[in-house]
């Protein structure tokens, strides 16, 4: 089947340079993204693809500390038309916002929340961007690779954040 | 003069009817549901950093905990999605024997479903009758694996152990002996006049709903969603196996709670054929399977993929970024709760107190999945 | 119990007393239903029909600290829901017994992480450790008969200390 084109090849021929990257492993196709065309590329495969991708399965954040930009946000959706799935991911740098997806599927805004709640990934107009999984007073975002595991090490990170956060509070008082 | 203003209620998180703990808080207009916010998170354990850490053999245990009413079921989740990565060739006879510990998976995690959803609703009767069928069920995962609800039941290629005669003579006779117990269920609650007032009606979600809050599994099916991953995705030689996918338009808890019966007893068919496509079948475990032990933890290939499977619950899917290490680099799991849970303030919008509670049995939620 | 409990000093001779106390309590220990996580499974189904709890007197499973003598902290405490965890002991009447079931609740269990608080008793005062993971009924019901053994021992004579 290899002259059937399938949603890579729609993509490219729609959005050209927009699309940094495609690949295909395991059965499972990749695209790559430019953040600044995330919503209007997302948009596209939910309603004028061929196959409609209207069901997201997942939205997840990835670190990868050692490269700038920082982080990966990685979006699976699926089509309830013939059940082929598609993956689309884009680079985010630490604070820099990406626009969020929740006004076309309504599953995004959760799964921001716990991009947002574990690793830090900040998305722009989201209705209500606030911890959702771990306690409310808790400091910084665990699953980057600089956060420890251990619950001792991690008590320990915790009181260092607070002492960082409250020599910024003096300062920004007296 | 009396003014009327509206009320804001803590529900949980310790609750007898929210399945665990779960906090929901409600805004109400009497007793009638206006606007309300679930709060999750008091079972977060850092699990998708634990995998960080840990070899991929060592991080099977973990996938026990997540939905811990089917263990199995989670088990052969993750084992597809490395398998996946890794390009290996499962073996027939271990693909069977999958087949038939997730689908007495599927049952045992219904029946505790129907159990305490009718708990819930102040059917006690019905919880008693179903967890005496569990314990049949658990009975055969003590037989196969030595352990009742913290399975550990595959291994990465295949399967550990064979299905001796017992185990199968067993697991035929309790195919035999259970459709009649879920006529049963069905007779204390189906046509039940205080069940179907209870649950008719209440708790819609459209299907327009479902696909956009990314709803899956009975849930999905419940309100005319035709989607089976186990019919159109198929896995594990599911495709071999013929079985009815119920699907109701109605959207409502009673639309739901028949989807679940009608599949408990198209799993029950299932493990039946699988047991007889056993016959002549052969290797449990994958020629190029990586071997456990300190000094030969296999290294995964570079890439990365998402393998989703049809657990009890719904879609759950385990997303893997592997860097070519023997640890992942990232996991991240799909899990069916935490989605299906995150359209709980449109189904009970405009319902009454009371209703939540049938609501939240009806999507099935189980917080060690929600919260990770 | 507080007319007579704690009142008298040691020289006083209470062994039919206490012993119609002691067995009083320990056949009617009333648990709350604290499930967190998978080992609120197993003691379901150590309320269910196999293994019955309620033969111990232990059945009566109320929803409300107030009503409950005995906290059975099964499964994984985490950081956030460690207050709430000594909220609710607190508000349990003396005298209370707590178990914690499943080896999560004793030390954190496989979960050495940022979010999981390293064992209940960091928090409340725990009677009976029972480990596994998840245990079995039957080794709750054990657990049980060796808390029931324990109140055996207890006297409402003042405690020193």
């Amino acid at each position: 089947m290899n002259n059937e084109k399938n949603v890579l090849d729609e993509l490219k021929g729609k959005f050209g340079e927009d699309i940094t990257e495609t690949s295909e492993f395991a059965g499972d196709l990749t695209a790559a993204v430019r953040p600044s065309k995330w919503v209007e590329i997302l948009n596209f495969l939910k309603i004028e693809s061929k196959d409609k991708y209207d069901y997201m399965s997942d939205l997840c954040g990835v670190d990868h500390n050692d490269r700038n930009p920082r982080f990966d946000v990685v979006v699976h959706l699926m089509s309830t038309g013939n059940f082929k799935r598609v993956r689309i991911k884009t680079q985010v740098e630490e604070d820099e916002e990406l626009d969020t997806l929740s006004e076309i599927w309504k599953t995004a805004n959760w799964h921001e929340r716990e991009a947002f709640d574990l690793l830090g990934i900040r998305f722009k107009d989201h209705p209500n961007l606030e911890r959702i999984l771990l306690p409310d007073d808790f400091l910084g975002h665990p699953l980057r690779k600089d956060y420890p595991l251990k619950a001792e090490e991690s008590a320990k990170k915790q009181e260092e954040l607070r002492a960082a956060l409250k020599g910024e509070k003096v300062e920004a008082d007296g | 003069m009396v003014k009327v203003r509206e009320l804001t209620l803590n529900m949980g998180p310790h609750h007898p009817a929210t399945h665990g703990v779960l906090r929901i808080i409600l805004l109400l207009n009497g007793e009638t549901i206006e606007d309300s916010k679930p709060v999750i998170g008091y079972l977060h354990r850092g699990i998708e950093k634990i995998a960080e850490n840990l070899s991929y053999h060592q991080f099977m245990p973990y996938t026990d905990r997540l939905d811990y009413l089917a263990a199995p079921s989670n088990n052969l989740g993750y084992v597809l999605a490395v398998e996946k990565l890794a390009g290996l060739e499962i073996p027939k006879r271990a693909q069977y024997i999958r087949i038939i510990i997730t689908e007495l998976t599927r049952i045992a995690s219904h029946l505790v479903w129907i159990g305490t959803h009718a708990l819930d609703l102040a059917a006690m009767t019905v919880f008693l009758y179903c967890f005496r069928e569990r314990e049949m069920i658990l009975d055969l995962f003590e037989m196969y694996c030595g352990a009742r609800l913290t399975t550990n039941t595959f291994r990465i290629g295949g399967v550990p152990y064979d299905l001796k005669d017992d185990f199968i003579k067993k697991t035929l006779e309790f195919t035999d002996y259970f459709p009649p117990c879920v006529d049963d269920y069905e007779k204390l609650l189906t046509k039940n006049r205080i069940w179907m007032k209870r649950t008719k009606e209440v708790g819609f979600l459209s299907r327009e709903d479902a696909i956009n809050y990314g709803v899956s599994g009975p849930t999905a099916r419940g309100s005319g969603l035709d989607w089976d991953i186990r019919r159109d995705s198929p896995y594990s030689s599911y495709d071999e196996m013929k079985f009815h996918v119920p699907v109701y338009p109605e959207g409502d808890v009673y639309a739901r709670y028949l989807v679940r019966m009608e599949e408990m007893r198209q799993a029950n068919e299932i493990v039946k054929q699988a047991i007889k496509a056993l016959e002549g079948s052969e290797g449990l475990l994958a020629e190029n399977a990586p071997k456990k032990g300190l000094k030969k933890i296999k290294k995964a290939p570079e890439g990365e993929v998402y393998h989703a499977i049809e657990a009890p619950k719904g879609e759950l899917g385990f997303y893997i970024h592997s860097k070519g290490d023997s640890n992942p680099y990232r996991l991240k799991i799909r899990a069916p709760s935490f989605v299906n849970l995150s359209s709980i303030s449109t189904m009970i919008k405009g319902n009454l107190i009371a209703d939540v509670v049938a609501v939240i049995g009806s999507i099935d939620i189980v917080l060690g999945e929600i919260d990770r | 119990m507080g007319l007579i409990e704690n009142k008298y000093p040691d020289n006083i001779i209470t062994t039919s007393v206490d012993g119609l106390v002691n067995w009083a309590r320990k056949y009617s220990l009333w648990p709350m239903t604290f499930g967190l996580a998978c080992c609120a499974i197993e003691m379901m189904a150590s309320a269910a029909s196999r293994f019955d709890i309620d033969r111990f007197g232990a059945g009566v499973f109320r929803a409300s600290p107030r009503q409950s003598d005995l906290l059975i902290v099964s499964g994984t405490i985490t950081n956030k829901m460690a207050p709430v965890v000594k909220r609710l002991y607190d508000q349990i009447p003396e005298p209370k017994w707590v178990i914690a079931m499943g080896n999560c609740a004793i030390s954190g269990g496989p979960f050495d992480t940022y979010a999981v608080l390293q064992g209940a008793d960091k928090i409340i005062p725990v009677d009976i450790y029972l480990p596994g993971c998840a245990p079995n009924p039957e080794a709750l019901l054990h657990a049980l008969m060796t808390l029931q053994k324990k109140i055996e021992k207890d006297t409402i004579k003042k405690k020193i200390g």
